[in-house]
């Protein structure tokens, strides 16, 4: 496909910090290549203002090859923009048309406050994990080899494909009720797949349940938008798989 | 919300197989046979105890309803400018707060049109019937008389001077003595309520009922298929199944519930 170049109009959440309130700014840019990336965009709108002595708009990015989870922005009403299986940084100006207007939000919910414009703060996802997202590996020297334990071929697939989550957000940002069931769900699901995972399966989803609830996250009424829009296809089984480790292990520990 | 909802269609399946009654037998027939079952619901213990728990069932659901409502619009206190929530999920599913109000608005009117007048108020007649005129040995030609559970004595006038009601029970006056018990007459309040001729309001009524039970086959499309889901029952198996099931619970128990009032303003 041979590269366009097309004039767009942006209308870009503008937030100077967490407690500032916010407002939508109007840009516009010309001369955008369509190969150009969604993030390369922003780029070329960030130098725009630089040269006319404005404030750039802070987003999140990293990697931009949709692998780190770093990249957000909820655009044209779309967590990651219109594409499916794609990351914003691997969203291409070629999905947009000459004369369009975007719109660019951050994610919104109230466990990712904003910190700058299009930047929120997902630590609440890193607590999340903190509280039982991981195995118990003795380290003393002895460790015995992972591939020494046999793992049936389908539930290594489900594991990995849970284990696929790159923790981006986009399932709380596109849920109407800002529930971060789908990332939970497939953290807990990578683990109580697999033997190793097992022995601290119970504890696992409890605490993570418990403070997901505590950092402010919405409950699942299973509309399924965040399977839809999450960039790397986490399915709503990891959600199921998490509601039965939870109702298995409520009922079954002291806790 | 998940078991609740589960056990609230349950119910939705008993209440529907007992109000089919209304439409599938006509005439006296029907009328004993409704009123028979009216009195059966109301005075068998099992059914009792069943009604307390769908009455505290429909509280849970409500209360837990709303109470999840409330927490999930705090999860996002500033909206998107711009959001496109068709593109990811179904009006349905997104609606399930808005439609169980809606239901709410329904069972309330429901209850009070019938639960409130037969339950609370005891204010329903007691099923009386004319005497055919081929039976004359029976009585009196053409008398209006009780419909009551002891078939073989001698049947009651409503006319009658001695014969005084205390509740379903007839008592001779003066008396405790207690002659027959009759049924209160559910089956003739239902089809007054609905039959055009009787009631002026009856079009409004029955456009009502049919609005609600759409209402209700939205909640439905959405919260049978999602109940299995929240209680972990998602398999590539047997999934596919429940959301076939899901979908024509949804579609023909309201369009059973729905035709009830429709042939009954039809008819009379």
């Amino acid at each position: 496909m041979a590269s366009k170049f097309i004039n767009i109009t942006l209308k870009i959440w503008r937030q100077k910090n967490t407690t500032a309130k916010g407002g939508i700014e109007t840009y516009s840019l010309a001369n955008v290549s369509t190969d150009s990336s969604f993030l390369e965009m922003l780029d070329q709108l960030n130098e725009q203002l630089i040269n006319e002595q404005k404030e750039p708009v802070a987003f999140d990015h990293d990697c931009r090859e949709g692998i780190c989870g770093m990249c957000s922005l909820y655009i044209n009403g779309r967590a990651h923009g219109p594409e499916t299986g794609t990351t914003t940084c691997q969203l291409h100006m070629r999905s947009f048309a000459d004369g369009d207007t975007i719109y660019v939000e951050p994610w919104r919910s109230r466990a990712f406050p904003i910190v700058k414009d299009l930047v929120v703060d997902r630590s609440a996802f890193d607590r999340i994990q903190q509280a039982g997202g991981f195995v118990s590996v003795n380290t003393s020297g002895r460790t015995m080899d992972a591939n020494a334990i046999p793992i049936p071929k389908a539930d290594a697939d489900k594991a990995f494909e849970a284990a696929a989550c790159i923790g981006c957000g986009a399932c709380v940002a596109t849920c109407k009720n800002g529930s971060a069931m789908l990332f939970v769900g497939a953290k807990v699901s990578q683990y109580a797949l697999l033997p190793q995972g097992k022995v601290e399966a119970k504890d696992r989803v409890l605490n993570m349940v418990r403070q997901m609830d505590e950092e402010g996250f919405g409950n699942c009424t299973n509309t399924g938008a965040c399977e839809v829009e999450c960039p790397k296809g986490i399915s709503l089984e990891n959600i199921a798989r998490m509601n039965r480790e939870f109702l298995t292990a409520s009922l079954t520990t002291d806790k | 919300m998940a078991l609740t909802g589960l056990f609230l269609c349950t119910f939705l399946v008993g209440h529907l197989l007992g109000n089919l009654q209304l439409i599938l037998k006509t005439g006296e027939e029907g009328r004993r046979a409704f009123n028979e079952y009216a009195y059966f619901m109301g005075h068998n213990p099992f059914i009792k105890i069943l009604s307390y728990v769908t009455y505290a069932a429909v509280l849970i659901h409500v209360i837990d309803g709303f109470a999840l409502t409330i927490q999930n619009r705090k999860a996002r206190p500033v909206r998107y400018a711009y959001n496109k929530p068709g593109a990811n999920s179904s009006s349905a599913s997104r609606s399930m707060a808005i439609l169980g109000t809606l239901i709410l608005v329904f069972l309330a009117t429901h209850m009070a049109n019938f639960w409130w007048k037969m339950k609370v108020k005891e204010e329903v007649p007691l099923h009386t019937y004319k005497l055919e005129m081929d039976n004359p040995m029976m009585g009196a030609a053409n008398a209006e008389l009780y419909y009551t559970h002891v078939p073989g004595i001698q049947p009651i006038p409503k006319d009658e001077k001695n014969i005084i009601e205390k509740g379903t029970d007839l008592y001779i006056k003066g008396t405790n003595v207690k002659v027959a018990e009759g049924y209160r007459d559910l089956h003739g309040l239902v089809i007054d309520f609905f039959s055009k001729s009787k009631n002026e309001g009856a079009l409004f009524a029955v456009l009502f009922y049919l609005i609600s039970m759409i209402v209700l086959a939205y909640h439905l499309l959405h919260g049978f298929q999602s109940a299995f889901q929240s209680l972990g029952i998602n398999h590539p198996k047997y999934t596919p199944l429940i959301k076939i099931i899901g979908t024509g619970f949804a579609v023909i128990v309201p369009f059973l519930f729905a035709i009830i009032p429709v042939i009954i303003y039809m008819n009379h």
